[in-house]
């Protein structure tokens, strides 16, 4: 059964590709768009960081490393789980009772919805800024410093998959997507580029407890790079905050399972 | 004019019918300014080099970027763009009204309509809250009404370039997937310009988009003062000039050349 869905989720995944083929042209502009963008939002802190030479007593490479964890997870948690992203149109159509017939459950399929491929764009750029972080702070990787990097990366996907999840879920009583929720996933990425320690409490609490952005870079940046933390969490809560993550998408995908319950079709 | 100004309103009446999204809207970038505004506190705190931009107008800066943030929004018209794929774009030339006009309106009422709701509630709560500031001086705020108008118009000009380029690749790739990238950089809403390495300026001051955001903000920071206001939006009307006359040789080659699509 587990194999057998596997299988399933890899021929949603060709189909995705194969359609997003079709244009190839379109889809090198969209990725390579992509990549500009983010790029130049990176050159725009190196520019800053020119001026200003740290922020609270943070150096740019230091902040490579919050940035591009944070990039790398987003950009994967934006191809994959797309389905969620673009969920609502599925409840306006009412295509979604379509998918509550089918034998497999509603959240896997609305998963295998789309893969979206130009999200490449950003994952380049993230892993660019990554490494280059990486060597500028003479980081000594170990097998154990690297299983926490990518104990991290996979901890911050769960985490914006769980948001794109929540999303989705309130589809089920609004029918349109609220764009507010954009706040914590744009919004997310967007304060996790820098170490949380610079933000005011009451924003540290919300990214810390509520939206645990924090578990996913944070934290566990505290021990690659094995430094102390001003805000005094311990080595082992750093080696072990990105569960958070995976408890947030836990969480959400619980929220999912009521909402789908809850569902009425909109009919047509 | 007046088939022109009557597009304009229309389509301007409509727009105002999302008011949801603009609520939406007025809250993501009051969240986006307030995460910046703390990341260039924790700045600020870090340093006493001497800065292009003083705390307190970079603040200003940040919050005039958010408020008016639709400025730098870009991308193709889809209403166009759905036109030109489906060959309904032949009924818009046969409509007696300038072409070139016409779709000038679209792209100006496109901007400008969903602008308008957010302007003011952004403003007025980072005003109360978040320490904007008022304008610099009288002058500065009568020359900065001048400037934000001219940067709308250049807007405009630009996404009708975007959407004429259409004619040539159906689909809207190229030119604008990356002219996104280039006006984010470089109008001053990723980072304000003056932040910029010094050798970096001339650049920025040459190109088109500095029109967009960073000139109208720092006329009215009393940044862009006396000639160097006048100058800067001098350089705004230029190159809405040569962004028109751009728009419009591309059209005319364009119709000459088009094949429409489906039947």
């Amino acid at each position: 059964m587990k194999w057998d869905s596997l299988r399933l989720y890899w021929r949603y995944v060709e189909i995705s590709f194969r359609s997003q083929m079709q244009y190839r042209l379109s889809f090198a502009f969209h990725a390579f768009g992509h990549f500009l963008v983010t790029g130049s939002e990176f050159l725009g802190f190196v520019a800053i960081f020119q001026r200003f030479g740290q922020i609270n007593g943070w150096t740019l490479p230091q902040m490579g490393l919050f940035y591009g964890i944070v990039s790398i997870a987003f950009a994967i948690a934006e191809a994959v789980p797309r389905g969620f992203d673009i969920f609502p149109r599925l409840i306006r159509s009412g295509d979604f009772d379509r998918v509550l017939l089918r034998p497999r459950s509603a959240a896997f399929q609305v998963l295998g919805q789309e893969f979206q491929l130009m999200r490449v764009g950003r994952f380049t750029q993230g892993v660019i800024v990554l490494i280059w972080a990486s060597q500028r702070l003479g980081i000594d990787w170990t097998a154990s410093t690297v299983a926490l990097l990518l104990f991290a990366i996979v901890g911050g996907i769960c985490l914006f998959s769980g948001l794109f999840v929540l999303q989705a879920t309130m589809c089920f009583w609004t029918t349109e997507s609220l764009e507010i929720v954009n706040c914590t996933t744009y919004g997310g990425v967007e304060a996790a580029q820098f170490p949380l320690s610079i933000y005011r409490p009451w924003f540290r609490t919300v990214f810390t407890f509520i939206i645990p952005l924090a578990t996913i870079n944070y934290f566990p940046a505290h021990a690659i790079l094995n430094i102390t933390d001003p805000l005094g969490s311990t080595r082992i809560i750093q080696w072990l905050s990105p569960i958070g993550g995976i408890l947030f998408l836990w969480a959400s995908l619980q929220f999912w399972h009521f909402g789908v319950k809850h569902y009425t079709s909109t009919g047509s | 004019m007046k088939p022109y100004i009557a597009i304009l309103s229309s389509r301007f009446r409509t727009l105002l019918q999302y008011r949801a999204a603009a609520i939406a809207g007025v809250g993501t970038q009051l969240f986006f300014g307030l995460v910046r505004m703390m990341i260039f506190d924790a700045f600020y705190r870090s340093t006493t080099a001497d800065q292009p931009l003083s705390h307190s107008e970079t603040v200003t800066y940040i919050w005039l970027g958010q408020a008016f943030i639709l400025l730098t929004l870009f991308g193709v018209d889809t209403d166009v763009a759905l036109m030109i794929r489906n060959g309904n774009v032949a009924y818009e030339m046969t409509r007696p009204v300038d072409l070139y006009k016409m779709w000038f309106a679209r792209a100006l009422s496109g901007r400008a309509a969903p602008m308008s709701m957010r302007v003011v509630p952004i403003l007025v709560v980072a005003g109360i809250f978040f320490g904007l500031t008022p304008p610099a001086s009288f002058t500065a705020a009568a020359l900065f009404h001048v400037s934000i108008v001219g940067g709308l118009l250049l807007g405009a000009s630009m996404v009708t370039i975007l959407t004429i380029s259409m004619l040539w690749t159906i689909s809207g790739e190229g030119i604008s997937r990356l002219a996104p990238a280039l006006v984010f950089i470089f109008s001053g809403i990723a980072v304000p310009l003056p932040f910029f390495p010094d050798w970096l300026q001339p650049l920025i001051a040459v190109l088109p988009f500095r029109g967009l955001m960073d000139t109208p903000f720092r006329v009215y920071l009393g940044h862009l003062a006396g000639t160097d206001a006048l100058l800067a939006i001098a350089h705004q009307v230029l190159w809405l000039l040569a962004l028109c006359m751009s728009g419009k040789w591309m059209l005319s080659i364009g119709i000459r050349r088009l094949v429409v699509q489906g039947g």
